[in-house]
Parts: C-alpha cells; structure tokens; sequence
C-alpha cells in the first residue's frame, strides 16, 4: 500500500460507521489536494476528513477523534472518552427520569459498568443478558465513578458469542477507621425501583413518602498506605454486628431514635482490622464476604529487616 | 473534570509508634487556607493528618476546668500517646468517661501540638474515636506499624520524596533510632503474638497490660 492509500483507508475505516464512502474515492480526494495544492499529508487528511463530514451532515465528536479506542470497562478512568467496549448487558434498571431510554449495567471480563441511553438518540434497546459491541460511546464520571453514555452515533452490533462478565471481584484488609453517615437503621424510599435512601423522610426524587426500613454499613479500611470504602448490606451487617432488621427497629423505637443503631455499631466494628472480599462498584467494594484479622503470624521477617535498618 | 478533584480523598490514617509520634513537633500547611488542614512531620518523613494506634488505655483524668475534658493515657510497647476529648469531640470523650483502664482501645485521630511554658513542645492526639478492642487487634497493630514505619525509613533518603528532605531538615538525617524502636516493639510480642508478662524491660513501667 502507498502512503496515500494507507491514510485513505484510516479515513475510511473511520466514516465506515456512518456514511458509504470508498477507500477508492477517498484517496482520489487525497491525492488531489496533495498532489495538486501541494498540501502536506497531515493538513490534507485534515481537509479531506472535514469535507466528508460537511458532506454528510455529521459531527466531529461522531467519529470519536479519529477512531474511538476499543477498550474493557475497568480500564476506564477519565471523563468525556470516546470508546468502543464489547459488552454483555448484565442489569436493566428502571429509568429515573423520562429523558433516559436505558439504563443499567454492562460488564466484560475486567468488570461491570453503569451504562445510559437517552430517549433523544433514538437507538434500538439493548436486552438484559445479550452481548453487544457498542462502538462510539462517551465516558463519564461522577464523584469518582464511572459510567458510559450511549449517544446518537452510538453503533450498536448484537454479536453472536456471548461475552463473559468478570465479577471484578477484589479483597482488602485494613483497620476500619470510620463508620460513615447513612450507615444503620435507614429508611429507603418504596417507589417501584427506586431505592433511594431517605433524608428526613424525603427521596430526591419522589419527596416525602413513607420509607422502608433497611439495615446498612459504609465504612472506611485503612492499611496505612490507602484508604477503600466499603459497603456491607443488611444481610453482611447482621452478620458482622449479629444485629438484625428487627433487633435494630427494636432498639430505634426504645430509644426513639434511629441513631442508637449506628452507634452500636461503631462501638462494635471501629478500630478492628477486617479483610472483605466482593465485586467493585463505583469507589465502593461491596462485602459479599469477610472476615475479622486475627493477630499476625510471622514477625521475624519484619524483625530482621528493622535489625538490618539499624 | 477529573475524578481526584471532585471527590476529596480521605486522609490516609498514618502508623507510628508512640515514641515516634511524640517526636513528631513539626508541623506545617500545604495550602494558606485558614481550613487547610494542618499536617505533623513523622521523624521518618511523612505527613500525618490523622493516626490510627492500639494500646493499653491506662489513665482516664477530667482535667477540664468549667466543663469536661478529658485526658487519656495509652500505652504502646515504646512509650505513650496522649489523647485529649472534650466537648468538641463528644463520642470520644464519653468514651473516655466510661472506660474502665486497664483496657486495648483503638484510637482514630489528628495529631495536635502545643507549646509549653519552657518553650517545648508536646504532642498529642485529638482523638475522633476510641474503642475497646482484643488483644489480638493490638498485636495486629504492633506489627503493620513496624512494617509501615520500617517503610519511611527505607525511603527516608530518597531524593523524590519532598517529606524526607522536610525531615532532615526538621530532625536530623539518622532515623535509625526508629528502626530500634520497632525492633523492640517487635520483641515485645512473644512467640503466640501475646505480650510478654515477665519482660518489662522495654516496655513504659505502667504500660505492660497483664492481659
């Protein structure tokens, strides 16, 4: 292949997606401006690319800066990307606002992600369960968690193998430094799928409702060097505190108040050194598993080091 | 919009042991915010915000004067921190209140100075929360402090570390003292873990828990 007909079928590989255009003609266009206007190849692609554009009607943005990089969902780690993932939808859940089409989770083997569709791009509906290759999605973030959006160009390819969802599933240790807000007795909102949790009895959402109790602990480990978050649901929380959903509405209405709740708590769990193990979402590893570190085993490697270091 | 601006990352809980910390009188800002926080210099070369220790809890005195104030003795195999609650800090200050020394407490904290008369300084712990824990969980903490520490001080001469130039400056270029220290800590625990009954040699005279 030539030079020219290299940089052609980019070119075209790039529009392939959007408009029917022939690597052919393409490279004819190319040739022109370099051969006749003497434009260097670089500011030629550039016009080139731009005049098909023009031609079809379609943004920039739409052909993701040059051909968006195919990547897996847990290498995503900045804002406002234009990537390719190959997916399976492994959540559906139900769309909060009338403006969103779709949303839920999609996951490959490093992991899971949140994924919306918007009423205005007007794509087919993907299906809980079913593998796709989403070309030309957007990457989002919000306090620290990521998530796709689909989006007008967004090509979606349904593929026939199925792609395997790895459960991102990590452990950690540290000592649990904080029990944070919004752990304990809390009450979430009972609207069809939404499971807000409640402040002063209002969902951000559907406002003052009557909410349902639910028992919950976010809480921070610590090892020294970094700091994770984790969230243990009802059923890790009456395991590790042996408190359940009942002791804990008992306990509230004695003292009428909820707060009694988490400062049991607290006085439980804080300052003990936990390993948990569960899948990632968001900044959050949830605890599926988990256990209380008992003391260390070996200190002789330790003890020789600080020797040396004498 | 980047995801390290938008979420304030929590100060990691820093583990040093007492004779360390209490040597730790250097303290500075990274910003001139009035609310910047305000970090302690480790000999070994980090910035502490916040510390998290285990030891023995072996005096709790009220020595506020019009409302409550507490003071707390807690004993770890090199020395003792002292920790200090008063109405600002009410979860800790009830604990305080409460407890029943001798006792393993966990303690959650920033670390404070304050000047004295004679012009020396003394360093203390502001706690955020204190809890009673096992024996275990003490031990647990002797040894991923002597880890932790040994760390600073593997990497106490490293040009990259803009802490460690802090720290010479601040403290002298020698931090093998501390390497000594956790080798005692060390010590301190015996083969099952436990602490030594018979062997108070390096241990503070009232901080040998006979647990």
């Amino acid at each position: 292949m030539t030079e020219l007909q290299t940089h052609a079928a980019e070119i075209a590989a790039q529009f392939s997606d959007h408009i029917d255009v022939e690597t052919d003609e393409i490279e004819q266009r190319l040739d022109q401006v370099v051969s006749e206007y003497k434009i260097p190849i670089n500011e030629a692609r550039r016009t080139v690319t731009n005049s098909l554009l023009d031609e079809a009607d379609i943004d920039r943005d739409a052909l993701g800066r040059g051909g968006a990089e195919t990547v897996l969902v847990g290498e995503i780690d900045q804002d406002e990307q234009w990537v390719d993932v190959t997916v399976k939808v492994a959540d559906l859940w139900e769309p909060r606002s009338d403006s969103i089409s779709q949303v839920g989770l999609v996951g490959d083997e490093s992991g899971r992600i949140k994924f919306v569709a918007f009423e205005t791009s007007e794509l087919d509906e993907l299906e809980e369960g079913a593998s796709y290759k989403l070309g030309n999605v957007v990457t989002d973030e919000y306090q620290g968690d990521y998530s796709i959006k689909l989006n007008r160009t967004t090509t979606i390819t349904e593929l026939d193998e199925e792609v395997e969802v790895g459960d991102s599933t990590t452990t950690v240790e540290g000592a649990l430094v904080d029990v944070q807000s919004g752990s304990g007795l809390i009450k979430r909102c009972p609207e069809e799928g939404c499971t807000r949790v409640l402040q002063n009895g209002r969902c951000s959402e559907h406002g003052e409702v009557d909410g349902e109790f639910d028992l919950r602990i976010k809480a921070v480990l610590d090892d020294g060097h970094e700091v994770q978050d984790v969230i243990f649901n009802r059923e890790a929380t009456e395991e590790l505190t042996g408190i359940g959903l009942e002791d804990a509405k008992q306990q509230a209405q004695d003292a009428l108040d909820t707060s009694v709740v988490a400062d049991g708590i607290r006085t439980d769990i804080l300052g003990r050194y936990y390993g948990v193990t569960g899948p990632t979402l968001g900044r959050y590893v949830l605890a599926n598993e988990f256990e209380q570190l008992d003391r260390p085993t070996d200190t002789d490697t330790v003890l020789t080091k600080a020797r040396s270091l004498q | 919009m980047s995801g390290d601006d938008s979420v304030p990352t929590r100060e990691v809980s820093q583990r040093a042991f007492a004779a360390e910390f209490n040597d730790a009188s250097y303290t500075f800002k990274e910003s001139d915010d009035d609310r910047a926080p305000v970090y302690a210099l480790l000999p070994t070369a980090e910035k502490a915000n916040r510390v998290f220790f285990v030891g023995t809890l072996t005096e709790t005195d009220d020595v506020g004067e019009d409302n409550e104030y507490w003071q707390g003795r807690i004993v770890d195999p090199t020395g003792t921190f002292f920790v200090y609650a008063g109405q600002y800090q009410p979860e800790a200050a009830s604990a305080l209140r409460e407890l029943e020394p001798p006792a393993y407490v966990a303690v959650v904290g920033k670390p404070r100075t304050y000047e004295t008369d004679d012009g020396s300084i003394t360093v203390s712990v502001r706690p955020e929360s204190i809890t009673t824990v096992d024996a275990a969980t003490r031990d647990r903490w002797v040894a991923e402090t002597a880890e932790r520490t040994l760390d600073r001080i593997e990497a106490f001469d490293d040009e990259a570390n803009e802490y460690a130039r802090m720290a010479h400056e601040q403290y002298g270029d020698d931090p093998s003292a501390y390497a000594e220290t956790v080798a005692s800590a060390l010590e301190s625990l015996d083969g099952d873990g436990s602490v030594p009954t018979d062997d108070t040699a390096d241990a503070p005279v009232d901080g040998n828990p006979q647990a």
